[in-house]
């Protein structure tokens, strides 16, 4: 062709393409759609779930080829939520790059930041050199936050097939996680808390006893949830013998997690691959040789309920264990603990007091360390942790500078993703819904 | 004159390895020059004029050892005799092996790497039959091999992780794709394509990942901007991420 020529697109017309004819449906249209369908008189029929559909988890596009009700493909597209986390790190000190990451898996903040830094302190060669007390808090918080995923993908779980009530509560049991968070690290998500060399700020007064009181009532609510959904005859119908993927699948898929557990291998790398001391830590490691949507369910029940038990070890060993929350070496330690002032969370106002006040030498060191940071020694680092999806790991790579070369991640939501084909291809169309819901995908995290 | 601190003493003992004498050293291409990111006349610091090259691409000695140190042969020596046994061509395929804080990178030539990671998965006595992910890595100044594909391989069996490097030049970036043997990769890949423009032969549907499909170009290289505008912020403005001073 010589020259190209440019038509107006016209978004409501039908159109012939390679493929077929094609349908915008528009909202209130379904007779005409498919009235016009039936006179083609094609079974074939491939629909475009997403990205913006209500039981996608987020920006995530299905591909969808029909046979009547039955999936002959399925092909997954994302890329919606793409923002370039890892590129802006590179341009930030080691330190700020924890505000970044937090932000990939939404649902699991506190799991980002600490894959972040577990293979940033790795380059640094100061793995042992972490406090014991901002240990067990990484653990707590770690822990903490595996409930809150996991409730989420319970409550969006139900949603998605239609039971609002299983939505409800475990939405409402999440809020009291997320208390817990806003009261230790001042928000709620996107925490910025665990950093380079320990925590950000020790536990507040308070929280010990709130998170007792958090103890209390769990395992009750759990309890409740499972009363809801265990034995439910529509659930188990939905979920049951639906979405099969063995070991040998799970393995050429690369997915990890509970639904690698669901398969049956109990591999978990806080057992197998001991991280922030979990090896001194008393727990099972949950599993289920289902292989299907309601052995995953099942997985993430049990996880809910040992973690809750590694949540009471901890609280028992921070009244014993004190002493710092950050490294002691001065050139990689955060000079000031954070405390909440007037105008928001800031540096504490007796660290404030004594650096424009007392000590110049003081300033000279915050200022030094906090506007240019701290050098990491050339190389690359690769230390991954369990998060609520999988195999959440950071590959931190170094040229010696005060910022990161390069930061990839290696997201669970993004290789469990690739199984959806596998799990669904063969199956019912309603059946996409629970597989994708059982792989629990947070787009933040497929995307970053 | 040895130095209480073992990782000044490691680095003191590096530097009297032949590999690192000054002759070899001033050979090396410069990584950077000054310092505090001060490009004008208005560096006071005396850093200004300094070179800093980049350090020679050396191999961990023997023994390798093990996650925990390299005092003994470890299982880091093991996966290297391993593999040595298995892949007859060992020698031509493992340009450098490195162990680096506990980590075991075997440095691959890309003709074998996808024989490499056959033997690696399959062999009994190594079995990495789960991959972790491929990432890329641009380093423009590494002439000739500015391009690294880096994958990470788990074995679930002999509880072992190795990272597999591999290189490509920015003129010819191709490396084989590892889909066939595993998998896994296929997302990987389309991603390291999508971001550094390392093309995978093999692959089965090599497209875009997380770029529209009609974007230009591939953003996470060095060359690639990160772009972003000033912001005013009470009366002052403050220039984009990649515009401000910086310490590297």
């Amino acid at each position: 062709m010589s020259s190209t020529k440019y038509t107006e697109y016209d978004a409501y017309a039908a159109e012939e393409a390679a493929e077929g004819k094609v349908f915008d449906v528009n909202g209130q249209d379904w007779d005409k759609v498919v009235a016009a369908a039936e006179e083609l008189g094609d079974e074939r029929l491939v629909i475009n779930m997403g990205p913006q559909h209500p039981s996608t988890h987020g920006v995530l596009r299905l591909i969808l080829t029909l046979d009547g009700e039955t999936v002959n493909e399925a092909r997954v597209a994302i890329g919606y939520l793409h923002t370039g986390i890892e590129k802006n790190m590179e341009f930030r000190t080691w330190t700020q790059g924890t505000t970044f990451c937090t932000r990939m898996d939404y649902l699991a903040p506190l799991f980002n930041e600490t894959a972040y830094c577990l293979s940033t302190e790795r380059l640094l060669g100061i793995e042992d050199q972490i406090p014991e007390r901002a240990q067990i808090i990484r653990v707590m918080m770690m822990e903490l936050n595996r409930i809150s995923s996991h409730l989420v993908a319970i409550a969006t779980f139900g949603l998605e097939l239609g039971a609002t009530t299983v939505m409800l509560n475990g939405f409402i049991e999440r809020e009291y996680t997320l208390d817990l968070f806003e009261e230790i690290t001042g928000l709620r998500m996107n925490h910025a808390y665990i950093r380079p060399g320990g925590v950000a700020q020790d536990l507040p007064s308070g929280a010990t006893s709130k998170i007792r009181d958090y103890l209390d009532r769990m395992p009750k609510r759990i309890k409740a949830l499972r009363k809801l959904m265990d034995d439910n005859p529509v659930f188990k119908a939905r979920t049951q013998n639906i979405a099969y993927l063995d070991l040998t699948g799970c393995m050429a898929l690369g997915v990890t997690g509970p639904v690698l557990r669901a398969a049956g291998l109990p591999w978990d790398l806080r057992k197998s691959q001991p991280y922030c001391g979990y090896e001194t830590y008393d727990f099972e490691v949950a599993t289920q040789d289902t292989c299907d949507v309601y052995g995953r369910y099942l997985v993430r029940m049990d996880e809910m309920e040992e973690s809750l038990k590694i949540v009471e070890q901890c609280l028992d060993r921070l009244q014993t264990v004190k002493g710092p929350v950050m490294i002691e070496d001065k050139k990689i330690g955060w000079p000031a603990q954070l405390a909440i002032g007037a105008d928001g969370m800031g540096n504490s106002p007796r660290h404030i007091a004594h650096i424009m006040g007392t000590s110049m030498e003081a300033l000279i060191h915050h200022f030094k360390l906090v506007t240019e940071g701290f050098r990491v020694p050339a190389g690359q680092a690769y230390a991954p942790i369990e998060s609520p999806r999988g195999e959440l790991g950071a590959h931190v790579v170094s040229d010696g500078g005060t910022r990161p070369y390069r930061v990839h991640f290696r997201e669970p939501s993004f290789v469990n993703l690739q199984a959806t084909p596998a799990m669904s291809e063969g199956g019912m169309v309603a059946d996409i819904i629970a597989a994708v819901a059982s792989i629990d995908p947070v787009m933040g995290g497929v995307d970053r | 004159m040895t130095s209480e601190h073992p990782e000044q003493r490691a680095e003191q003992a590096a530097d009297q390895l032949p590999a690192h004498a000054e002759e070899e050293r001033r050979e090396q291409p410069v990584v950077r020059k000054g310092m505090f990111g001060a490009k004008t006349t208005g560096d006071t610091s005396g850093y200004g004029g300094l070179v800093v090259r980049q350090a020679p691409k050396v191999s961990t000695p023997r023994p390798y050892g093990g996650p925990g140190g390299a005092a003994e042969p470890g299982e880091f020596d093991e996966i290297a005799d391993e593999l040595q046994r298995a892949y007859p061509y060992f020698g031509d395929a493992v340009e450098r092996v490195v162990v680096h804080r506990g980590e075991l990178t075997l440095f691959v030539r890309r003709e074998h790497l996808a024989e490499v990671a056959r033997t690696m998965r399959d062999e009994p006595s190594l079995r990495f039959e789960l991959c972790s992910g491929v990432s890329g890595v641009h380093y423009p100044k590494d002439e000739g091999a500015e391009l690294h594909s880096v994958v990470h391989l788990l074995s679930i069996t002999h509880n072992r992780r190795v990272r597999l490097e591999v290189t490509c030049p920015d003129a010819d970036p191709h490396v084989p794709s590892l889909v066939p043997v595993y998998p896994t990769s296929d997302w990987h890949e389309r991603e390291t394509y999508d971001f550094f423009g390392i093309v995978y032969d093999g692959h089965p549907a090599l497209t875009r990942i997380e770029m529209p499909d009609d974007w230009v170009g591939h953003p996470q290289r060095k060359d690639y901007p990160l772009g972003g505008i000033p912001v005013e912020y009470r009366g002052a403005e403050i220039p984009p991420p990649d515009e401000r001073r910086s310490y590297v």
